[in-house]
């Protein structure tokens, strides 16, 4: 990140990665139809176009149809254990500033068994992009209702309809102390996602992109009056947050200017029911990272450790000839 | 090396005007009490750190009430120190205490209830309750003082507050410093040395604060030389070696600076925390964080992902923490990350026992996660074993590509010891993260028949990309749901085990070599056992002791060993079934955890004895139940 222009071109020069550099071997096991394949073109084009070495890019990801994500990107990839994904994405980061770290989840993994994690990471703030797969139900164990259904979602668990009101993630993490990057994608406008992937991993910080995905197996339809009614959805546009291109301003005249660092406007938008929001809500670069407050003065080595260490003994140490170093302390 | 053996009969004599020739003692156990607050712990660790430079063995105890403020004068809101100070090394908190300092009566009741002081033996209490205008105060003060006198108790009433008032404007602040000036006089120490002690408590506040402190110091012991009978001397040897003195948890944290780990993720959990405490006041100085996290799960995932990223890490936890964390250590255990967990044993199940000791949670260790899930676990036994096992713990934990685990307990946390000053070795780190290209046919399970191990792949090594998974998984670390897939994994990490089993030592054999009695034993009953093998084999029993460090895998030998003897049985500080109990038969008895593990290992019959009441196992209790065994009582 820090390289400067000649060694960038260099790197250009000598890999010029392709869309296949980021293609695993393994066919990708979603559903014919799941929004999950959509988000995961997008990284792949993210990655081509940012140039980004794959040794150096890591995916991490929970446990559901979303954190399968990791196996199907040419990535080191770290397909852990259901709601841990940030706090394994924290300590990868923590000590490697030179690696670039995505995070993918979904509703359960984020904003369920997740949760605490969710909350913090957005407090911590450090820097990666953070990929919320919300489908709405929870798809890998077969249609439970999640945080993020619907009111009245019949699911097996929930037989004659829910009966809680869901969460909304965008509000949620708004909310949180040091927020600095929140936005709203969809399965079915590429390009928007595209470009808010671009803008959300240009972030220094944590970016949280939420992205409704459709689930053609166990919520099937559920996006269809948005994806036919094109007015239903509200693009977000501003200098400092996405600029429409010829194509997808003429079809999505239903636009918004929106300034992302107006945290008040940017709140009432989140809240939006009947039309869904696409674009960047809040951006505020100024919050500071956790990994960079943390990053200490120097780096750690033998000659550091010798020191520290004998300064630590010389405090509590009897020494047999009583002569005792009077500076010690 | 008995307590009786130290134990000096004073007749009680007329108060001296002038100091005595000091009674000489082997050793003696001291206790300051007091409501929490009050500064007893301070005049403790002070009184045991004077003694450890005067060339004394010691080793201290806290006594820690749960809770930060308990009501004043309660019976559970006793909060203080033992110091079992010696002329020669001490292992252990050792028996009942010889004398007791106690603020007021109720905390000392504490003590009295848990049968903590030595029959007959020294109080010195606090005089002003007996005076006090709540009637009710005045009453049970006058009341436990008649009691314990007529029990035998030697009492000496101290107008503590009424000295401290003639040099201060706060008693309550300044009597723990009082106290230790009378307990440096009454045991002969350095007021050098206690003046020196004192400037190094107060060493960052201003030299009035200091000078107000060494007033009060001085007027302790000179009030303790006019006033009581009391004089003793335990001659100290200084050693030819140069020494440190710290507490376990203390001990922790500088061997995780030592071990070359740079990460440590932890929650704060009572009675682990206090080595986060020290390590974060140290642990950026070398470069290295240590990162509190939003619950114990985060903070095992977060240590995980700093493993993964090529920097070992280290979460540090006490019970509650280890069985939150099981499923993601299960995670590293798939994956082959490595990784050292620190469990400092509290009384459990649940919240349990906070602040108090137990050996309660080698079973969770070793089997605690779902599914098969080998680890490596090994105990500490001293608090010297304290550092240096965390260098070791890491360099398996990166040789093998496993999870450590280090047991520790409550009472090693913050019990003090001198040991050997350790002499920095660069071998003790961690080399640099491999960051070099993985040649373009490996991959990164390509387990090693011989010792199962596998090359992991670092991110940032070109050609190493992969994904790791908690799934069953390949050598490709492609998910894979085949038997013979599956099976490979699980035979690979748990061979990985037995490599490591092949380079353990079976640690020496204190006592005889074969014999009427094995013990076994492991973690922080090292120093109690081994002081009553040597008791009892003054009384002529052929008692041996064997302490293991590693739990998982086991050296080998165990077996051979307790074929030389007649009997064995292991000593925990966990609980067993009593087989005094009308419901409990050999049948249905729950043993102690070493002795269920090496019962089903070796189809030996392993009896226990031991017990969970929250306090370090007594060496004259394992003596007296070693005796009734063997018949000998």
């Amino acid at each position: 990140m820090t390289e400067n222009l000649s060694q960038c071109m260099m790197r250009m020069v000598e890999t010029d990665y392709v869309l296949s550099d980021y293609q695993s071997d393994i066919a990708p096991r979603w559903c014919v139809g799941c929004g999950d394949t959509a988000i995961l073109t997008a990284m792949q084009r993210l990655c081509r176009d940012e140039q980004l070495a794959p040794e150096k890019t890591v995916c991490v990801s929970g446990i559901g149809c979303s954190s399968r994500l990791p196996h199907y990107m040419n990535a080191y990839g770290f397909h852990g254990i259901h709601g841990r994904a940030l706090p394994i994405a924290e300590g990868v980061k923590i000590r490697r500033p030179d690696l670039n770290v995505f995070v993918t989840t979904g509703d359960g993994d984020c904003c369920s068994i997740g949760a605490a994690h969710w909350i913090h990471a957005i407090r911590y703030n450090m820097n990666m992009t953070v990929l919320l797969h919300d489908n709405q139900i929870y798809g890998l164990t077969k249609k439970q209702a999640s945080p993020t259904s619907p009111i009245g979602q019949k699911s097996n668990t929930t037989p004659f309809g829910s009966v809680l009101l869901p969460l909304n993630p965008l509000t949620v993490t708004l909310g949180v102390a040091n927020v600095s990057f929140v936005a709203q994608a969809v399965d079915w406008i590429p390009d928007l996602l595209y470009d808010i992937l671009k803008k959300a991993y240009h972030h220094r910080g944590l970016s949280f992109v939420r992205i409704l995905q459709r689930c053609p197996e166990f919520m099937d339809h559920r996006f269809d009056d948005f994806v036919r009614d094109p007015s239903k959805m509200r693009i977000l546009t501003h200098g400092n947050g996405l600029r429409l291109s010829p194509e997808v301003s003429r079809v999505y005249k239903n636009q918004e200017t929106h300034d992302p660092l107006d945290m008040g406007r940017a709140l009432a938008i989140a809240a939006i029911a009947d039309e869904i929001p696409v674009g960047i809500l809040y951006n505020d670069p100024s919050v500071p990272c956790y990994d960079d407050l943390r990053a200490g003065e120097r780096p750690s080595t033998p000659a550091l450790v010798e020191t520290v260490l004998r300064e630590e003994f010389d405090k509590v140490t009897i020494w047999p000839d009583d002569a005792e170093p009077v500076a010690a302390e | 090396m008995g307590n009786t053996a130290g134990q000096a009969i004073i007749e009680p004599q007329p108060r001296a005007p002038q100091p005595r020739p000091a009674v000489v003692l082997k050793e003696h156990i001291i206790e300051i009490i007091s409501d929490s607050g009050e500064g007893a712990q301070r005049c403790g660790q002070s009184f045991g750190a004077i003694a450890a430079r005067s060339g004394n063995g010691i080793w201290t105890v806290e006594i820690i009430p749960a809770e930060i403020q308990p009501p004043h004068r309660s019976v559970a809101g006793a909060s203080g120190n033992r110091i079992r100070l010696a002329s020669g090394p001490v292992s252990n908190g050792g028996n009942e205490a010889d004398l007791v300092v106690a603020f007021n009566e109720q905390v000392l009741l504490s003590r009295l209830n848990a049968g903590e002081i030595k029959p007959g033996g020294i109080i010195l209490m606090e005089s002003k309750w007996r005076t006090d205008r709540n009637a009710g105060i005045a009453a049970s003060y006058a009341r436990v003082v008649d009691d314990i006198r007529a029990r035998g108790f030697r009492v000496y009433e101290v107008p503590m507050e009424v000295e401290c008032l003639k040099l201060v404007p706060d008693a309550r602040k300044g009597k723990n410093m009082f106290v230790l000036g009378m307990l440096c006089g009454i045991y002969s120490l350095d007021e050098g040395l206690a003046q020196a002690q004192v400037a190094r408590i107060f060493g960052k506040k201003d030299q009035k604060i200091i000078d107000a402190n060494i007033e009060l110091l001085n007027a302790g012991r000179a009030w303790a030389e006019a006033n009581l009978d009391l004089h003793f001397s335990v001659p100290a040897k200084r050693s030819t070696q140069t020494q440190v003195v710290m507490n376990g948890n203390a001990a922790l944290a500088l061997g995780v600076v030592a071990s070359g780990m740079e990460v440590c993720a932890m929650y704060p959990i009572t009675p682990a925390t206090s080595t986060s405490h020290y390590l974060s006041s140290i642990f950026e100085k070398v470069g290295c964080v240590v990162h509190q996290a939003e619950d114990e799960i985060a903070a095992c995932a977060f240590a995980i992902g700093a493993s993964y990223a090529g920097k070992c890490a280290v979460t540090v936890t006490s019970g509650p923490g280890l069985s939150l964390k099981q499923e993601a250590l299960g995670l590293a255990v798939m994956a082959e990350i490595p990784l050292v967990l620190i469990d400092v044993q509290r009384g459990g199940p649940s919240t349990g026992l906070p602040t108090k000791v137990e050996q309660g949670d080698l079973m969770a260790a070793i089997f605690g996660g779902h599914g098969d899930a080998p680890k490596v676990v090994m105990a500490v036994s001293t608090i010297e074993d304290c550092f240096y096992s965390v260098i070791t713990a890491r360099k398996i934990a990166e040789t093998f590509n496993m999870v450590v685990m280090i047991l520790s307990d409550a009472s090693l946390a913050t019990a003090q010891q001198p040991f050997a000053r350790p002499t920095f070795s660069e071998d003790w780190l961690a080399p640099p993260v491999n960051q070099s290209a993985v040649p373009l046919d490996a991959k990164p399970y390509d387990w090693d028949p011989r010792t199962g191990i596998a090359t992991r792949f670092i991110p940032g090594q070109p050609n190493g990309m992969h994904c790791l998974t908690g799934l069953a998984h390949d050598r490709g670390s492609h998910v894979a749901y085949d038997p013979e897939i599956n099976e490979e994994g699980l035979l690979n990490r748990s061979r990985k085990l037995a490599a490591l089993q092949t380079t353990l030592r079976l640690p020496p054999l204190c006592g005889g070599d074969s014999g009427e009695m094995l013990l076994l034993g492991w973690g922080g009953t090292l120093g109690a056992i081994e002081e009553a093998v040597g008791i009892l084999r003054a009384e002529g029993l052929a008692v041996s002791s064997l302490h293991l460090k590693f739990l998982q895998p086991m050296a080998s030998g165990i077996g051979e060993v307790m074929k030389r003897f007649t009997h064995v049985m292991s000593i925990e500080n966990n609980w067993n079934d009593p087989l005094s109990d009308p419901l409990i038969t050999p049948e249905n008895r729950r043993y102690s955890h070493l002795a269920l593990l090496l019962r089903s290992r070796y189809l030996v019959d392993i009896d226990c004895w031991g017990n969970a009441r929250g306090q370090p196992l007594k060496p004259a209790a394992i003596v007296a139940a070693v005796r009734a065994k063997l018949g000998k009582e």
